[in-house]
């Protein structure tokens, strides 16, 4: 309709200033109603004067589905067929030919960004010098910064395909400061065409290569980092149980899986009420939390209890637990994995400075795991609840005489460790399957890290977690997946040969136990 | 290491126990001769019974070698599958390369998947396991030298209790991921199977099933022996009280590393037996042995017999394994909730197994 509004507008101001001799775009849009050669002629000036309006009319023109109306102006056709006293414009080849090129001009000042990106790709495609000034004016006004780094992409191209030496000495200059492997191809290709340049083209390929490197190397980091953040997350918990408490807990893993489950649960319990949406993997947090809480402080009070002091019937005990809820889940939803979606706020792709790629829901679990290894440490070094329990891990007896009730500390102790599973449920269920054996795969390495970091030091695990992860994924391009795995297990064996307690081990007293 | 209550210092009337131990392999070995016997004849015992027992057999030995280790040496392997794999694979490259030309691309040399991988000629590691008595000393050899390693690596820095099980534990998953892989020559998730034949003798036949039952039967009961009497002596004695406290033993001047590592290698070399032993009755190998599942399935069943006493490992493999095959062919859902109500309520209310409910208590 506003294009309707629009043309009717153009047109009143059309007729009357039609034989301008400075051509304005309306006078040269009159002008598409005239014959091939005026044609010919109003289309490629259309496509020089680089006015966005162009655009629809000499689409229309292409599709013939422009109208020369009675009064001389032009107008596109909107209905089913060309109303009273309008005749439908014919175009030759010579017209086509026209068009293509002047719209892939006009396409670089579109109001739409997709359009402005594919005409700056298209100008990539089939670099001519005769683009240059239109990508320069482009340029001037583009402020969306990828498509910028498309068009001066497209403007270095375009530079190296001119004749003048200067112009493309510019052109390879430009292309020398950008990071990205299109421009280091488009170096690579210019080689045999301009062999008196050939310095020049060498540094700049050196340049962008070693800028390359450099991204490279900040995307492996961040990859180490986030599965460090997964391992933190995961590995919390057992800090807690196992670290605090001694008490090793094999049904970890499935305290995690059930925490990414009841992501599942709340997501669908939101699903049809659109205020709460968005906000149901906030939601989730607390729901996963007191789940696996009480789940813990039920599996602490009712079995682990009375097993105190035989730490391998411990293990065999929670390990059984492990294996009794993963079935259960099993049969309860099924083995197929389950889907999590991602609130609109964690997906993409977020470009740092320097083109480094990162995705957002991956970035939003280090900042989580960060947030919750700060809210493990605060919950015990401040509040009451974390002296106790800091009290009845030095010495039992003692804390008991000075009126603390040790059973109902273990049981809230193994329930914080536990409710921290259910939040790296949450986590995971973001980035993994939710399958029955979501636990699996994460409860080994979290071992390593806490034994790596030293048992019962929270700076130990965040340490051990991180170290961890980027060793992974230091070692993954150049040993592949498992091999790197089996390579931090075997550095893990050899490292605990020197600090058999790990990187922060306790000392004093507490040690010996 | 902490004194660990609820195990029995003295072997609960050792020859009862033992008599049981040889009455059981005394009515297996009259199995394959059931087999024999005409179809329909109310005896008969089936082909499926008879490679299902001859299965267990298999897992018991493993058993035995878990009770060395854990029950009394105070061991707690969470990766004994491992080696009981490691066993297996050397058993089943050489049933490989005795398939020869038989395979379905007729390669004279190489296994159907190096030829479907592309492989020129045979890897290095390859290399000998055409012949038997090669093949069966690497089935020993491998988990022992891998025992000896990490049992040393593990000890030598005091490593005990729960640590060595997670570490254990870790390396099973790791063998496990390595042995998935295509390029490790190993035949991938696929493993070795379709084998042909063993000692000139056709894999499949009722004379091959009653030869490997008669050989399992033959080496567990080698084995039992040499458990038995090993535990018997001195050195024996001294694993027991390491098992019981460790720093006390060493301070009394005996050389804990070294007893725990003999142990611990010779109880990696027969769970290789037993793995070896195991893949031509069930005629199949793949990295599915090495899941830590497997390994710590096989803690139960020593634990549900009865830790440190021999004839419990046994029988605990045996029961567990019976009722596993009947509850997976009754309600296959049921078996893993059951299985892991075992290890829940053996440390709880079965402390001593099922052989410590014969003893009266005191």
């Amino acid at each position: 309709m506003s294009k309707r509004l629009l043309l009717c507008l153009l047109l009143l101001i059309a007729a009357p200033l039609g034989a301008r001799a400075q051509d304005g775009f309306e006078a040269l849009a009159a002008r598409l109603g005239g014959n091939f050669n005026q044609q010919a002629e109003a289309v490629e000036r259309l496509g020089a004067l680089g006015d966005p309006r162009a655009i629809p009319l000499l689409q229309a023109l292409g599709d013939t589905r422009l109208l020369r109306l009675a009064d001389g102006g032009v107008a596109v056709q909107d209905g089913p067929a060309p109303p009273e006293g309008a005749q439908v414009l014919r175009i030759n080849n010579r017209v086509r030919a026209a068009i293509r090129g002047a719209l892939g001009r006009l396409q670089l000042v579109s109001p739409d960004p997709g359009e402005r990106r594919r005409a700056a790709d298209a100008i990539l495609r089939n670099r001519s010098a005769d683009d240059i000034p239109l990508l320069e004016a482009a340029l001037a006004r583009e402020a969306v910064p990828a498509i910028r780094a498309r068009m001066e992409l497209a403007l270095g191209g375009a530079r190296l395909a001119a004749s003048d030496p200067a112009a493309k000495r510019a052109g390879i200059a430009a292309l020398g400061t950008s990071a990205d492997p299109e421009a280091r191809s488009l170096l690579l290709a210019a080689r045999a065409a301009n062999a008196e340049l050939l310095a020049e083209i060498e540094a700049a390929v050196a340049a962008i290569d070693r800028r390359l490197a450099l991204r490279r190397a900040a995307e492996t980091v961040f990859q180490g980092l986030s599965l460090g953040s997964v391992l933190l997350l995961a590995a919390l918990g057992l800090a807690v149980t196992f670290g605090v408490m001694g008490v090793i807990n094999m049904a970890h893993g499935e305290f995690v899986m059930l925490g990414a489950y009841a992501t599942v649960l709340v997501q669908e319990a939101c699903r049809g009420v659109p205020a709460l949406e968005p906000w149901s993997l906030p939601l989730a947090l607390p729901a996963a939390f007191v789940l696996t809480a009480a789940l813990g402080a039920a599996m602490e009070r009712g079995l682990i209890r009375h097993l105190y002091g035989r730490p391998l019937e411990t293990l065999l005990l929670t390990f059984g637990v492990g294996m009794i809820l993963q079935q259960v889940v099993r049969l309860l939803f099924g083995a197929q994995n389950r889907e999590v979606l991602s609130p609109a706020w964690m997906t993409g792709v977020l470009v740092l400075p320097g083109g480094v790629q990162v995705t957002q829901n991956r970035a939003w679990i280090i900042v989580f795991s960060l947030l919750v290894l700060l809210a493990t440490l605060a919950a015990i070094r401040l509040t009451r609840f974390g002296l106790e329990m800091r009290a009845v891990v030095q010495n039992r007896r003692i804390a008991a005489t000075m009126g603390i009730r040790t059973g109902r500390v273990d049981a809230m102790t193994f329930a914080f460790g536990s409710g921290i599973a259910g939040l790296a449920g949450v986590a995971l269920s973001q980035i993994d399957n939710v399958s029955p054996n979501l636990g699996t795969g994460y409860i080994i390495d979290s071992f390593m890290v806490v034994v790596f970091g030293g048992v019962g030091s929270l700076a130990g695990t965040l340490i051990g977690a991180m170290t961890l992860g980027l060793v992974n994924k230091l070692l993954e391009p150049h040993a592949g997946a498992v091999l790197a795995k089996v390579a931090v297990l075997v550095g893990i064996m050899l490292f605990i040969q020197r600090r058999p307690k790990g990187l922060f081990a306790l000392k004093g007293r507490a040690a010996d136990q | 290491m902490r004194d660990t209550p609820g195990l029995p210092v003295e072997r609960p009337r050792p020859a009862r126990a033992q008599l049981l131990f040889w009455v059981g392999i005394a009515a297996l070995a009259l199995l394959p001769l059931l087999n024999a016997l005409p179809e329909g004849h109310p005896l008969h015992a089936s082909d499926f019974l008879v490679s299902v027992i001859g299965k267990w057999i298999c897992y018991a030995m493993l058993a035995l070698a878990l009770d060395l280790a854990w029950g009394y040496a105070g061991i707690l392997s969470l990766g004994h599958g491992a080696f009981f794999a490691l066993g297996g694979y050397a058993m089943g490259m050489h049933l490989m390369r005795l398939i020869g030309p038989r395979g379905v691309y007729g390669h004279p040399v190489l296994p159907d998947f190096m030829v479907f991988l592309g492989y020129e000629r045979l890897p290095w590691y390859w290399l000998g396991f055409e012949h038997f008595p090669f093949a069966l000393l690497m089935a020993l050899a491998v988990p022992g030298l891998l025992g000896f390693v990490v049992g040393y690596l593990a000890f030598r820095s005091r490593i005990t209790g729960v640590y060595l099980s997670i570490l254990t534990q870790a390396l099973t998953y790791a063998l496990m991921l390595a042995f998935f892989r295509n390029d490790m020559g190993f035949g991938g998730n696929n493993g070795f199977t379709d084998f042909k034949e063993l000692l000139g003798m056709p894999l499949g036949t009722g004379t091959a099933r009653a030869l490997l039952f008669y050989a399992a039967l033959v080496s567990l009961a080698l084995v039992f022996l040499l458990c038995v009497k090993l535990t018997r002596t001195k050195f024996g004695r001294v694993l027991t009280a390491i098992r019981d406290a460790e720093a006390r033993t060493r301070f009394l001047g005996y050389d804990t590393l070294r007893h725990k590592l003999f142990v611990f290698t010779l109880s990696a070399m027969i769970a290789g037996l037993a793995g070896a032993l195991y893949v031509p009755i069930v005629g199949i190998i793949n990295p599915s042995e090495f899941s830590p599942g497997n390994s710590i399935e096989a803690v139960v069943w020593v634990a549900f017999g009865g830790r440190g006493t021999l004839v419990g490992a046994v029988l605990g493999a045996f029961s567990v394994n019976a009722l596993k095959t009947w509850l997976t062919t009754l309600a296959p859902d049921l078996w893993l909730i059951v299985l892991g109500a075992l290890f829940v309520l053996v440390p709880l209310l079965l402390p001593k197994g099922l052989i410590g409910l014969r003893r009266p208590r005191a």
